[in-house]
């Protein structure tokens, strides 16, 4: 299977490990990625809060890049926050074809044309719609047997495009899991919101959050992620939190396809394990079985 | 009602914009299942339904005197449950455009935030998120807001998460070669999409 994959900013920087390990994963279970040429920001949250043609036009420019090399593709992004502003464009020029015109009036400044082509997708979409789990069982060759894990999918990648999942109980990521021997932790977080940027505007406001859903990740060996920006929050803070609730709230928080690939044999060099903030060592010890 | 098109693709000078945002929630009858549904709502001054309820009344002052907008963090939980199917999260996003180009004092903070982001892609074509924020703190004049992200930023670099990334920018020179300025490399893009939304 094939795709165009779409990093985003955050996956060359702060989240360079859900960038590594999704290649790899991804490559282990015989996809091939093949990354937009000359990509740029899809706008993150601070585009639409400027300016909403500006919004559709950084986003739509990467949709004309893809669409040049390959009008019938599939984009694959594993940032909930690129997906959902790229999808938006998919979405709503298909309702506006005057949005669509103005939108190109714009990128002919870079030389492109979007004609309203290629498939934007969210990692998770692919994972758990092309991939059967039980195509993924007899690749597994680290089962991850007893590994009780928190999937928390956050906010973007469920809504408010209702695509592959229940936008407020979603479990499509459950098969996986199983498939790869790994409990899931039953919890009512999974679609709750981390804060995203306001940890960084609104600091208390985020913690609050934060600190309500690390503590329902109590009794998992881990939680596990699909954002960039969920990640940070969940795992950059966890002394402070712990220290101001009283109790310890410390887990290891993974990317997804962190670790889909541990289970897929990957070593945690190839994965990037050694980036994460908040692992452990009784984590390390506890998946190397 | 639900499926009608909201233009939110006004010029950010005021009234318009703020007609459009009314025109959005008109058919709010105020159940209150955004307020219910916000993640937030428990740091607001209002409650989104309250807000919307302004909205409709026309009073400007207290909506942008409110800090409820600022607070959404956009996870689309009200607009997905909304029984009348309006676009709630696209309409804060909307004030929050018009709170920035207001340039409203108390939310200085916030579109500071969103201002200085979307600069460093205008510079760069993609976000580098260390000049991001460091230009960010610099920007609020706090020497004490930084200090609660010290232990991040050394945790950061301790993981070399935090690449070494030259300048890129192209420089526009005069007919006898010297250097005028610097170029960003989405500067032309920027002044066309302004130009667009000026008609």
């Amino acid at each position: 299977m094939n795709y165009i994959y779409y990093p985003g900013c955050s996956l060359e920087a702060t989240a360079l490990e859900y960038n590594l390990s999704t290649q790899a994963t991804m490559g282990a279970l015989g996809a091939e990625l093949t990354e937009l040429k000359d990509w740029t920001c899809c706008g993150a949250s601070a585009a639409e809060a400027t300016s909403y043609l500006l919004s559709m036009v950084l986003a739509a420019r990467n949709l004309a890049l893809a669409e040049k090399m390959d009008s019938d593709a599939d984009i694959m992004i594993p940032c909930s926050a690129c997906y959902l502003n790229l999808r938006k464009v998919e979405d709503h020029v298909k309702q506006d074809k005057k949005l669509l015109d103005k939108i190109n009036e714009a990128l002919k400044e870079e030389g492109l044309e979007y004609k309203g082509g290629v498939r934007v997708r969210h990692l998770v979409d692919v994972l758990v719609n092309d991939f059967d789990p039980e195509s993924i069982e007899p690749l597994v060759k680290n089962k991850l047997t007893g590994l009780r894990v928190a999937t928390y999918y956050g906010c973007q990648a469920l809504r408010p495009y209702v695509i592959y999942d229940d936008p407020e109980q979603p479990r499509s990521l459950e098969p996986l899991l199983l498939a790869v021997g790994a409990k899931v932790h039953p919890w009512e977080m999974g679609a709750k919101c981390c804060g995203a940027a306001l940890m960084t505007t609104k600091k208390d406001v985020a913690l609050e959050l934060t600190g309500t859903i690390l503590k329902a990740a109590q009794g998992a060996d881990c939680i596990v992620t699909i954002c960039p920006m969920c990640e940070m929050n969940l795992e950059a803070f966890q002394e402070s939190i712990s220290k101001t609730r009283g109790e310890d709230l410390r887990i290891p928080v993974l990317y997804l396809p962190q670790l889909i690939g541990l289970a897929l044999g990957l070593s945690s060099e190839e994965i990037k394990l050694e980036m994460n903030l908040a692992m452990t060592d009784a984590f390390k010890t506890k998946i190397a079985g | 009602m639900a499926e009608k098109q909201i233009d939110f693709d006004i010029p950010v000078d005021g009234s318009d914009l703020l007609e459009s945002v009314q025109e959005s929630v008109r058919a709010c009858m105020q159940c209150g299942t955004c307020s219910g549904s916000c993640a937030n709502s428990f740091a607001m001054d209002f409650t989104p339904r309250h807000l919307w309820r302004l909205a409709q009344l026309g009073e400007t002052d207290e909506i942008f005197n409110s800090k409820t907008f600022y607070l959404c963090s956009a996870c689309y939980y009200c607009t997905l449950r909304c029984p009348r199917g309006l676009k709630l999260t696209e309409a804060m996003s909307a004030l929050k455009r018009l709170a920035t180009a207001r340039g409203i004092k108390r939310h200085r903070q916030s579109s500071k935030f969103y201002e200085i982001f979307i600069k460093t892609v205008e510079r760069y074509g993609r976000v580098r998120e260390m000049e991001f924020i460091n230009r960010y703190f610099f920007s609020l004049k706090d020497p004490l807001l930084p200090l609660e992200f010290v232990s991040l930023g050394f945790n950061l670099m301790k993981k070399r998460k935090i690449p070494f990334q030259l300048p890129i920018l192209k420089p526009v020179r005069d007919q006898n070669g010297k250097v005028k300025y610097f170029e960003g490399r989405f500067e032309r893009l920027f002044r066309k999409v302004e130009e667009l939304e000026a008609r």
